[in-house]
């Protein structure tokens, strides 16, 4: 931990996206984290993805809970407003925030311990919604702030650093994400950067809940042999299964790509995610395979990421199609809008003489 | 009955819940209400769908009383489960009505009451065919029995009738032919009218009747609030319903059909809370309602929203505690839970309306405060207040109303700014200036319940945070002079009431009552936490205090030692917690035995 102060200088060399910025400026403060956190990799990921993106930093909304993922969201795009909620209940900040406001991207910084433990429930509901919003899991296995406790995502065999054995089976986010009817549900790893990228900037131009659930490995705490969770037992057991390389609206596809192994979809916006398969027999729109295949490699101790699943059809409505708000964001309705006057309420209370 | 008792009564109607009753009950009250005689109904209802005891008071008052007087002049007894219990609460001199269609010559064992005897079932059997229809026919078959005892207008009724039914006229007829059946028994048996009657006034001109929930979601809509979140709990429900409801008739975009309006059913009190704040701190006016189980829930984020300085509107429809206590029932006991609820030095915002009137008003006012002060604003109303019908002054609406949004910076301040600093305290009021996301890069802040410096950055540092937190107390100073102030009435006796909340009409009507036996007492009803100078003066100013609350544990009492500067012993409580609304006649006692008691013991009240 430092309380140096980070310049804010860029080298004129930097290259600028369409809107001037260089990463730099989509950095944030510095990292208070462990040298080594996979967090920090993500961080990164999100900074190259909103730079990418061309984002307008003001526009990016930033929430977390508690714990160590949930402090990251100050170590990107201090231009945006960031709010750290409580232990699990960043989904119901993002929910109302959203409500209030629905031209903005939401991006939610969460762990295992905020998510699946004491935020299952919020978790649950933020997907049940199909809230517009990018869900990010840095995802260890162990609670750090704590010191090394088993986290719902440990697998069941993985060691802790004391030595003990955890026996209960995980709640995995994906299977539930996949179960709940979530629209966008992606796996990765944050030492897989070029994986990770275009799943954050597809995730962001996704409407609807988009969930990618990034191991993260802990180098404190899980990070030991016998755990399922350390970088040398992800990278072996790593599975890529399906590339999805992220097409901004207003660029070509200059990628060549094998005939036959991709499959291109249009976001809402008139982006394009191009899907690779890296198996030709695996259907990323197919919402029951995709669970099927998610626990069956489960089964045999690995990892299975990519973008797992995907429905960009845009048939499950999205909160505020739901609740049939205006287009305009509803903070933004002028009083008049909303008052019914003197004489609206004159009429309101004959009914009740 | 020795004096007649025209327009002031109390009948009280005995059935079985989830058997129409209610529209009866509804339908008796309103036809007084519009022959311009003031009157009140409570429902004392059980927490079950069908097939439980519930009562129904409607108490008709010339003189504008809307309090239980703790009196019943007229028992409408139609439950056979209930019968005993509500034979002896008949006062003295009293009636009692009856389905005699069974017998029941034990109730006859009451010599000091008139037992008027109806066959109800018999009559609705006759002419009525279906079982439901039978049952739903017999309650309203006693309004038209009481309609001739009390000498109400049946046109009036036929009129209510008419409106109620407005979409299906057919039931018109047939509820008239059921009201006509028992109006026409009750005249060929009965001396009608009796002397409890009604005869027409002209004291409700100018007057609605409402209960407090709409009252306060009717506030929320003039308000401006546009995102409403909750997890349904009663009593509150009523409060979202109602708002939902008049926003699906004035929120609706006439081209787009868009409503100008987020309704959100949480999946817990700790979503709706999170939903409120995002909501809040994302530039939306936005409320929730809940109740005592609700508000424990809601401790965490609460704490945050204090801390951090977000705005909330958050309603506290109290109902009987502790845990799941008795959910139909009312109470004043989360007094004492909402000052300072969370952990850590926390204390908020609270507003004690006393009737529907003060439910709008005071709902307008949770969010000028709440934004202003940008803080956690909690308005505890209770179950009496928000699902009874009160009868209170027509509500006033100035066009000229905006909503204070308090200390928003827009773009072109932010502009002119070198820096945005979140929670540095320009103005020297303890409130400082806050910005919405979206506007502009500069305005970015990190919104957070940890330890944080008044620039918003973390920290750990104990001067930094002391920094925070004191200027938070200056704050606090500052809310003080903008809350509502309590009302004062009557000046320079010795002996006061204090209280807070619905227990208003019962003392007022107390106040009358002991005041007439030349007994002077003032009183001051608390209108807001934190408390102001005034409430600090009146306490100095009497050498006898009586604090009137629906709790056990003198939950006001307890505030007001621990907040003010008054002498503990000086005050006396008066606490009713039955989990029915407090009656005149119970503080009048209360009052009455304090005063001969120390008059007795007069050293008790200097060395208490």
């Amino acid at each position: 931990m430092t309380f140096i102060a980070k310049p804010k200088v860029a080298h004129p060399s930097l290259p600028r996206n369409a809107l001037g910025f260089t990463r730099r400026d989509y950095e944030g403060a510095l990292s208070t984290l462990c040298a080594g956190c996979g967090h920090d990799s993500i961080t990164a990921a999100i900074v190259e993805a909103c730079w990418g993106l061309s984002l307008e930093p003001q526009n990016l909304v930033k929430l977390s809970g508690i714990g160590c993922s949930s402090k990251t969201t100050a170590y990107f795009v201090s231009g945006g407003h960031g709010f750290n909620a409580v232990h699990g209940r960043m989904p119901s900040i993002a929910t109302g925030a959203n409500a209030a406001n629905r031209r903005l991207s939401y991006i939610g910084v969460s762990g295992d311990g905020d998510t699946l433990s004491i935020g299952l429930g919020q978790f649950c509901h933020a997907i049940r919604r199909n809230l517009d919003m990018l869900y990010l899991i840095e995802n260890n296995g162990v609670y750090g702030l704590t010191k090394g406790q088993f986290s719902a995502s440990a697998d069941i065999g993985t060691r802790a650093k004391k030595g003990e054995t955890n026996l209960q089976p995980p709640i995995d986010p994906v299977l539930l994400a996949l179960d709940l009817g979530a629209t966008f549900v992606a796996r990765s790893f944050s030492g897989d950067k070029r994986q990770l990228v275009p799943l954050i900037e597809a995730g962001l131009r996704h409407r609807g809940f988009a969930l990618i659930d990034v191991l993260s490995p802990c180098v404190t705490f899980n990070d030991h042999e016998g755990s399922t969770k350390s970088y040398a037992y992800t990278r072996e057991h790593y599975e890529r299964t399906v590339l999805a390389d992220f097409v901004p609206r207003e660029r070509e596809i200059t990628v060549e790509y094998a005939a036959g192994e991709t499959r291109e979809v249009t976001l809402h916006d008139g982006s394009r995610i191009v899907l690779r398969k890296l198996e030709t027999d695996y259907d990323p729109t197919d919402r029951a395979a995709a669970a099927a295949k998610v626990q069956q490699r489960m089964g045999e101790g690995e990892h299975l990421t990519g973008l797992i699943y995907l429905d960009a059809s845009g048939e499950r409505p999205e909160f505020h199609q739901v609740s049939g708000t205006p287009e305009e964001p509803i903070n933004s309705l002028p009083y008049e809008a909303l008052s019914p006057g003197s004489k609206g309420l004159a009429k309101i209370l004959d009914r009740y003489r | 009955m020795a004096t007649s008792r025209v327009n002031d009564f109390t009948i009280k109607i005995a059935t079985v819940n989830g058997t129409g009753s209610a529209s009866a009950n509804t339908l008796l009250m309103k036809s007084i209400f519009r022959s311009g005689v003031p009157v009140m109904g409570k429902n004392f209802f059980p927490s079950n769908i069908q097939g439980l005891p519930t009562w129904y008071e409607i108490r008709v008052s010339r003189d504008g009383h809307v309090a239980r007087s703790g009196k019943v002049e007229m028992m409408v007894a139609l439950n056979p489960e209930t019968y005993a219990r509500d034979v002896r609460e008949v006062a003295s001199g009293g009636y009692l009505l009856y389905d005699c269609t069974w017998p029941r010559p034990a109730l006859l064992s009451r010599s000091d009451i008139t037992v008027l005897g109806v066959p109800l079932a018999q009559m609705c059997n006759e002419h009525f065919n279906g079982v439901r229809t039978r049952i739903l026919m017999k309650n309203i078959c006693y309004a038209g029995v009481l309609a001739a005892l009390l000498s109400l207008d049946l046109e009036r009724i036929r009129g209510l009738l008419a409106e109620t039914y407005a979409k299906k006229p057919q039931l018109v007829e047939s509820n008239m032919k059921a009201i006509q059946l028992g109006y026409e028994y009750a005249r060929q048996h009965f001396a009608c009218p009796l002397p409890i009657s009604v005869e027409p006034m002209d004291r409700t001109a100018g007057h609605i009747m409402i209960d407090g929930n709409t009252a306060a979601a009717l506030g929320c809509v003039f308000a401006g609030a546009t995102v409403a979140a909750w997890y349904p709990i009663t009593p509150s429900t009523s409060l979202m319903d109602a708002f939902k409801g008049f926003c699906e008739r004035l929120r609706i975009d006439p081209e787009t059909g868009a409503r100008r309006f987020a309704f959100i059913q949480a999946e817990d009190e700790l979503a709706a809370i999170g939903m409120v704040l995002g909501a809040s701190w994302n530039g939306a006016r936005s409320f929730t309602a809940t109740s005592g189980p609700g508000i424990s829930l809601m401790n965490e984020f609460l704490g945050l929203a204090y801390y951090a300085e977000v705005p909330a509107v958050v309603f506290d429809i109290q109902r009987v505690g502790p845990s799941t206590g008795m959910p139909t029932r009312t109470q004043q006991g989360d007094l004492m839970a909402c000052a300072y609820a969370s952990h850590g030095d926390t204390r908020h915002v609270c507003l004690y309306p006393a009737n529907p009137e003060e439910c709008f008003y005071m709902a307008r006012d949770a969010f000028d405060l709440a934004e202003r002060l940008q803080t956690p604003v909690l308005v505890l109303s209770d179950l009496d207040i928000g699902m009874n019908d009160w009868m209170c002054p027509d509500l006033e609406w100035d066009d000229a109303y905006r909503p204070d949004r308090g200390k928003v910076l827009g773009l072109d301040e932010i502009l002119k700014l070198e820096k945005f600093q979140r929670y540095v305290d320009k103005d020297g009021d303890g409130i400082p200036y806050r910005t919405f996301p979206g506007v502009h890069p500069k305005a970015a802040y990190f919104t957070r319940g940890s330890g944080h410096t008044q620039f918003g950055t973390y920290t750990e540092d104990s001067a930094d945070y002391q920094a925070v937190l004191d200027r938070l107390l200056r704050k606090w100073e500052t809310i003080k002079q903008r809350v509502p102030r309590p009302l004062v009435d009557g000046a320079g006796g010795e002996i006061g009431i204090v209280s807070l909340g619905s227990g208003d009409s019962a003392i007022q009507e107390a106040l009358a009552v002991l005041r007439g036996r030349g007994v002077a007492v003032d009183y001051l009803r608390v209108r807001a936490f934190p408390f102001g100078e005034e409430v600090e003066r009146f306490l100095a100013a009497h050498r006898l205090l009586f604090v009137v609350e629906q709790n056990r544990d003198a939950q006001l009492r307890s505030l007001l030692t621990l907040e003010t500067a008054v002498e503990k012993a000086k005050l006396r409580s008066l606490l009713h917690y039955s989990g029915l609304p407090v009656s005149s006649s119970f503080i009048v006692e209360g009052v009455l035995a304090e005063i001969e008691r120390s008059a007795a013991h007069p050293r008790d009240i200097a060395h208490a």
